[in-house]
């Protein structure tokens, strides 16, 4: 028999745990305080980074890379994924050191996905760029997607193959039954054989009810868009030294971003924008690229998303309960790993170890670092 | 410009030229934005300037703006015209462009007096070029006296349309039909209305005149229009329309279309102030007491950006939110605000007596709000049709703003400003979310687009 599983958060998260389980066999209902991709999920910026990732996460993005160049092939739909790369420049000799660092940091590990170019390579991938860089890191099969289309395109697989959705249905209460779970929400009483905890910013809080604790930290993340411009750059651009993300999407928006953070009140659940950081990333674009400057900024927003102290996600079984499993405080870096989390979780939980190493991400690393 | 003012004024319409010049005659620094280049507003736009022939033909009721403009012009608050305010923040940060250059500035009292703008309402070809809001029609002619040379036809509904026709008609513009698409039975919801909006007779008596001065001079009018549709290849050249079950079609290469007015609330609801829908103004507007203080401490809203109740009514609104101020600012006792506005507050109610009235008789039709027609373009910076909207929503994506994540409507360069109302119309139509707070698009900064340069300005830092 396979087991009844309920998922608390209908996030990228939840919904590809709930895909590989249902692919599995298993029943799973999937819960969410407000709609799938209210935050995390529906506002991030798409990202599809395997650079320059901790390298604990080396393994899991590089697989994750592999899942998302054929992700039609598991939720029906390209996702809007486009693979025109990820790259960080330098600036100076003292960023292209730390860059070449990082790549034989990597290749050590026996891994060859980011590769160090020059100057002129450099400059033939991004002529617009301004002339005072020297170099970069390159990551050839990195690049972006749509959140919500991808959430969209896993939610709707996942339904496809008898997962059911429950939106505004927010868990207040947790309590093991023997080996099973009573799930009290704001709708209804939930019964299952597991629980995962993927709720995102709110995973800290669903951890407490199911009595352990984990140093989660909020944050409201910002990202800027700006009007149309005709085609001028193809990879996800980064810098060795300065926070700057930015990419063109296929519609010739910009998104701008690069962990930007704003005023959160978590319990009202309000963010307010803060212009200060949003102006220097403002000014650091424009230094990489002067001839933006008269570009439009059409629409700012901000993301609430859970960081661990670390910047790790949580991927890992309960140290104090059974059948209990979390995946959360991805640290705004998770949208590319969302296929394979899927994967790794439907195998911890049905056969209790993963094809991956995810011994780093244990939820025990906090209480271990405490003695 | 300074860094902090007691009251911050944001806009320069009838309210907020009201309440600049109450307020700053008690002493509190006090400053007024404003977009546009000289003081009025919409409504008495280009009021200094206005050549005393060209205000004649626009009316005894747009010279009203004359007194109010001078006696703002008199009075000690600082006036920032062609200024725009990009964000507004609940601590009261107010994000200012002013001459090219941003700034934030804070205040302990904002009062926000951005106006009305038309009710979009899409229909089958309303973004062709020679379709235009009739507002836009009457800006033209107010500052620059520029009126169409060959002939307009003008559809839509409410008193704008009607008062459009009748300043047309003064300086010899061809009318060649005014299609009024309220239907015959609004007239009959509205009649229980009627005895309240005769306690404010002057306003029927001139709608009345209006309709009499058209009718005499063989304006063709047709009540009850429906199925408008605009046509052309490139450009507008016949409209198609319904009038008792016959189709009919008029040549013409410029239509003005009004669907009256509606509340601006992109800067209440930048700042997270709580709205309500208002079914009887068919719109969203910010909740608010009699003094114009909404759910946010400090931000006070006044006229027809607090809910349309006209000009008249945004004077006396904008004296009441300039004396909540500066009762708020502990200039005034709370007696002395009672005292002081006795006579604005007796005022708003007598205006109120003809909106019900008003609101009831140019309703627009809800097939009109919520078209059927999926072939229509409902947002026009990213051309996204009534049909993708309604197939979203019938693939589970039930509120506007997943539709929006989904379809990319309202994200353009307008922001949802265009099409907000008619998403929420047509999902509430299709099954989706019934119309409520939350079915407007999420606001989302900055309130007017800001360049990458005029953000870094902001930088505090040195850039490299």
């Amino acid at each position: 028999m396979k087991p009844n599983v309920l998922i608390i958060g209908g996030g990228l998260m939840g919904s590809s745990i709930a895909l590989q389980l249902a692919m599995r066999g298993c029943n799973c209902s999937v819960i969410d305080k407000a709609s799938p991709g209210r935050h995390a999920s529906g506002s991030n910026a798409g990202g599809l980074r395997q650079l320059n990732r901790d390298p604990a996460e080396i393994p899991l993005t590089v697989e994750a890379a592999k899942m998302w160049h054929s992700i039609k092939d598991l939720v029906d739909s390209d996702c809007d994924a486009r693979f025109s790369g990820q790259l960080r420049v330098a600036e100076n000799r003292s960023d292209m050191k730390k860059l070449e660092q990082r790549a034989n940091m990597v290749k050590a590990m026996g891994y060859q996905h980011e590769e160090i170019i020059g100057k002129k390579e450099l400059y033939k991938i991004v002529p617009a760029l301004s002339p005072h860089c020297i170099g970069g890191l390159i990551c050839r099969g990195d690049g972006y997607g749509r959140p919500y289309h991808a959430l969209t395109a896993f939610r709707h697989k996942a339904e496809s193959l008898g997962v059911t959705y429950h939106s505004s249905t927010e868990a207040l209460n947790i309590e093991q039954e023997g080996e099973g779970w009573h799930v009290r929400t704001s709708q209804k009483v939930f019964n299952s054989d597991i629980l995962v905890n993927c709720a995102g910013a709110w995973s800290g809080q669903i951890a407490a009810l199911m009595n352990e604790s984990v140093p989660l930290t909020p944050k409201a993340l910002m990202l800027m868009v700006t009007e149309r411009l005709p085609h001028f750059v193809d990879p996800v651009m980064g810098a060795a030294s300065r926070k700057l993300s930015f990419k063109q999407m296929q519609n010739g928006t910009l998104i701008i971003g690069g962990a930007l953070v704003a005023k959160l009140d978590f319990e009202q659940q309000k963010t307010e924008l803060d212009w200060q950081q949003l102006a220097k990333s403002a000014s650091t674009v424009v230094d990489f690229f002067p001839q933006l400057s008269d570009v439009r900024i059409v629409r700012v927003w901000a993301g609430i998303e859970a960081y661990m102290p670390d910047n790790i996600p949580v991927i890992s079984a309960s140290q104090t309960v059974k059948n209990a499993y979390h995946a959360f405080g991805f640290s705004a870096h998770g949208f590319q790993l969302s296929p394979i989390i899927g994967r790794i979780m439907s195998q911890l939980i049905l056969e209790g170890k993963s094809e991956l190493p995810i011994a780093s991400f244990s939820i025990n690393r906090f209480s271990q670092e405490k003695k | 410009m300074k860094d902090h003012y007691q009251l911050l004024i944001i806009g320069g319409g009838p309210a907020g030229l009201a309440a600049a010049t109450i307020a700053s005659s008690k002493g509190v620094t006090c400053a007024l934005l404003d977009e546009q280049p000289a003081p009025g507003g919409q409504i008495y736009r280009s009021i200094e300037s206005v050549p005393e022939k060209r205000a004649e033909k626009l009316g005894t009721e747009y010279l009203r703006g004359k007194e109010l403009a001078s006696a703002f012009r008199a009075c000690e608050a600082e006036y920032f015209p062609e200024t725009r305010v990009w964000s507004l923040s609940s601590q009261r940060e107010v994000g200012v462009l002013h001459k090219g250059k941003s700034k934030i500035i804070s205040a302990d009292q904002i009062l926000v007096a951005s106006g009305a703008m038309e009710r979009p309402v899409p229909f089958p070809g309303w973004t062709l070029p020679g379709v235009m809001q009739a507002g836009a029609g009457q800006i033209l002619f107010k500052s620059s006296g520029i009126v169409p040379s060959d002939g307009v036809v003008l559809a839509g509904s409410g008193p704008l349309l009607l008062l459009l026709a009748w300043q047309y008609m003064n300086v010899g513009v061809e009318i060649k039909a005014i299609l009024d698409v309220t239907p015959l039975s609004n007239h009959l919801l509205a009649l229980p209305k009627l005895p309240r909006a005769l306690l404010a007779h002057h306003y029927l008596t001139k709608g009345l005149i209006y309709q009499r001065d058209l009718k005499r001079a063989g304006v063709n009018t047709k009540i009850g229009a429906s199925l408008l549709q605009a046509e052309g290849d490139d450009c507008l050249d016949t409209i198609r329309y319904r009038h008792f079950g016959r189709e009919h079609t008029i040549k013409t290469d410029l239509l003005l279309t009004h669907f009256g007015v509606i509340p601006q609330i992109a800067l209440t609801q930048a700042v997270g102030c709580k709205h309500q829908w208002d079914d009887s103004q068919q719109c969203w507007r910010p909740e608010h007491d009699e003094w114009g203080s909404t759910s946010i401490d400090g931000i006070i809203v006044a006229g027809d950006g607090a809910g349309i109740n006209g000009a008249r009514s945004a004077e006396h609104a904008g004296r009441l939110a300039g004396l909540q101020a500066l009762f708020a600012l502990g200039v005034i006792s709370q007696i002395e605000r009672d005292q002081q506005s006795i006579e604005d507050r007796q005022w708003m109610k007598d205006e109120r007596h003809i909106r019900p009235f008003l609101e009831a008789y140019f309703a627009v039709p809800q097939t009109m709000l919520a078209t059927t027609n999926n072939e229509t373009i409902i947002c026009r910076c990213e051309e996204i049709t009534a049909g993708q909207i309604r197939k979203a929503v019938e693939s589970g994506h039930q509120d506007s703003n997943h539709v929006k994540f989904l379809t990319r409507c309202g994200m353009g360069a307008c922001q949802g400003r265009q099409c907000s109302n008619a998403v929420a119309h047509i999902v509430a139509d299709s099954g989706g979310q019934a119309i409520s707070e939350q079915s407007h698009f999420r606001g989302r900064p900055p309130v007017t687009p800001l360049t990458l340069m005029q953000l870094a300005d902001l930088n505090e830092e040195e850039s490299l």
